[in-house]
């Protein structure tokens, strides 16, 4: 088993983080090989951004994605840049409020992380409800190993606006596949 | 300036045993792992979390960091502070490790151990400062002007950016020379899962400081407390022992002896064969599938993990592949290369850069089978299927 998986979006929205998360999970929390890589621009704010992960149960040679099996798009400039890699059976998942043009003839996990979010008074865990939509969509890693990696990742007095964010993730992440199918 | 290890204050600062973290922060907790108690350096892509990990924890463990002026400042730095009795490095990366040059050979003269951690990335000049290479595999070598021996290890994973790092510290002390991890922006800037060795599992080795008489003391000659040993004692500043550091050309006693053959011959011969003279000691490779194999990659750092990818690919459709891995690539391991030239038909060397290990490889195995270059360079890592269109000859 091998999966890879890329987020992307711009900088400043924890994108990088959330590649990290993922990974910890896999790795730490869970007994799978990850690594993790990332590219971003200069800037501290804004620009393309991406974190790319690879979970594998064998030894990981090349540490790079060759393909995607789900793509977590957080910009439109992100999203019009790596579509181009998705095969017809990658899971995508978009913000559609980031993301207004994502229809690209195939299906799309439709996850308004930024909205839930600020619905749960910060912007911030944006990248976490995410994460957490991630986890119930992709369904390869156990829920408690991702909220231990949440937890273990974020700064101790965000621990519970981040579980929050995350929980929401889950669920928003169920709720994509249900209108789905 | 506290330089004695302290081990349990490591493990406080160093946390969990098992952590998801960076190449070049892994990098930081193999300095702190093994004693490291003075940094100094100035930061620069991709190298320039070492620093920023160095200034939070160093300082936690009784160390101290500097940001000097620049790399110069750095590496000199350093230097000053082995002699003050620290385990001493710095991390940089190509524009930064060429300016080090000139006292990198000082560090090699003066017979003073530290650590150079080199994250590469692509050149010449500044290059593409966020993207790795494997530019400086030469310059390590023969970066500085004279004859003098060069430690340098290549690691191709997070752990080993740790294990390598302790590993750089024993050979540096042991030898009494500088030792240079050199890891790339790839794996530098890579997360994958660590573990922290146990303190009973690792294995430290500091330098033999001078314990004799302060009158019978020579400086830079033979070992005087180790039979048959070209390593000096070495005499902390402070100490009370007499002791005198230059770069020149200098006698047993340090002082400049410049216009004097046979001073110089024996200082430079001394300073290489302590190191040449444990040649087939110094050999850390990592053999996969050699035993039956007719085409072999000889490869290091970032570039082994797609040539394995590649092996593997080839030996599912039957084709005789195996890899030799250096992970101590200075000294080179001749008489390992040679023995392997003898057993297969082709040795492929893929490296971030156009061309460079491919010629000591050259030099011992091109009489005995062929060797082929696989470069590749622009800040990207050979594709596993790029490497493997060379074993159906190109």
């Amino acid at each position: 088993m091998k999966k890879e998986i890329r987020i992307c979006g711009f900088g400043g929205q924890g994108v990088i983080l959330s590649g990290f998360i993922i990974g910890k999970a896999a790795s730490v929390f869970m007994d799978y090989n990850a690594v993790q890589s990332q590219s971003y621009g200069p800037e501290a704010r804004g620009g393309a951004a991406r974190s790319e992960i690879i979970i594998s149960d064998e030894k990981i040679g090349y540490p790079r994605p060759t393909g995607v099996d789900i793509l977590l798009a957080m910009s439109q400039e992100s999203f019009d840049t790596y579509r181009k890699d998705v095969r017809k059976d990658t899971i995508i998942v978009v913000d559609p409020d980031l993301v207004k043009k994502h229809d690209i003839g195939q299906p799309v996990h439709k996850v308004h992380a930024q909205q839930i979010a600020e619905s749960l008074g910060n912007k911030i865990v944006t990248n976490i409800v995410m994460v957490g939509a991630f986890t119930s969509i992709f369904g390869l890693l156990k829920t408690e190993a991702v909220k231990e990696s949440v937890i273990d990742s974020v700064p101790k007095k965000f621990t519970d606006l981040n579980i929050k964010a995350f929980e929401k993730g889950l669920e928003a992440g169920k709720n994509a596949v249900k209108e789905l199918q | 300036m506290k330089c004695k290890r302290d081990p349990k204050r490591i493990r406080e600062v160093l946390g969990k045993k098992v952590q998801f973290i960076l190449g070049d922060m892994a990098c930081v907790y193999g300095g702190l792992l093994a004693g490291v108690s003075f940094f100094g350096g100035y930061p620069i892509t991709p190298a320039s979390e070492v620093a920023e990990g160095m200034a939070r924890m160093l300082p936690r463990v009784g160390g101290t960091y500097i940001q000097m002026e620049d790399e110069i400042g750095s590496i000199a730095a350093v230097i000053g502070a082995t002699w003050g009795g620290a385990k001493s490095m710095t991390a940089t990366s190509g524009p930064g490790f060429s300016l080090m040059m000139e006292n990198y050979g000082f560090a090699v003269m003066t017979e003073t151990p530290c650590v150079i951690v080199n994250v590469q990335r692509t050149g010449p000049s500044t290059g593409q400062p966020t993207l790795g290479a494997q530019g400086d595999m030469m310059q390590v070598r023969w970066g500085t002007h004279g004859d003098f021996e060069a430690l340098a290890l290549a690691p191709s994973t997070v752990q080993e950016c740790i294990d390598f790092t302790v590993e750089a510290f024993n050979l540096s002390e042991k030898y009494r020379n500088p030792a240079c991890v050199m890891t790339d922006g790839e794996v530098g800037h890579l997360r994958e899962r660590i573990i922290i060795p146990d303190e009973k599992d690792l294995k430290l080795i500091n330098r033999v400081t001078a314990t004799i008489d302060k009158k019978k003391y020579i400086p830079f000659t033979n070992s005087q407390t180790r039979k048959n040993c070209k390593v000096p004692d070495f005499a902390t500043f402070g100490t009370g022992y007499r002791t005198y550091v230059t770069g020149l050309t200098h006698n047993e006693k340090g002082f400049p002896a410049t216009d004097k053959q046979p001073d110089h011959e024996r200082l430079v011969k001394r300073i290489t064969e302590k190191i040449t003279d444990d040649a087939d000691k110094l050999v850390m490779v990592e053999k996969i599938n050699l035993d039956d194999a007719d085409i072999a990659f000889v490869t290091y750092g970032a570039t082994a993990r797609p040539a394995e990818s590649a092996m593997e690919i080839a030996r599912k459709e039957g084709k005789k592949v195996g890899l030799l891995r250096l992970k101590l690539v200075w000294p080179f391991p001749d008489k390992l290369i040679t023995k392997l030239a003898k057993d297969v038909d082709k040795i492929i060397v893929p490296e971030m850069n156009l061309g460079q290990i491919v010629h000591p490889v050259k030099e011992v195995a091109c009489k005995h089978c062929e060797v082929i270059s696989a470069p590749k360079i622009g800040g990207e890592m050979h594709l596993p299927m790029e490497l493997h269109k060379y074993l159906e000859g190109k």
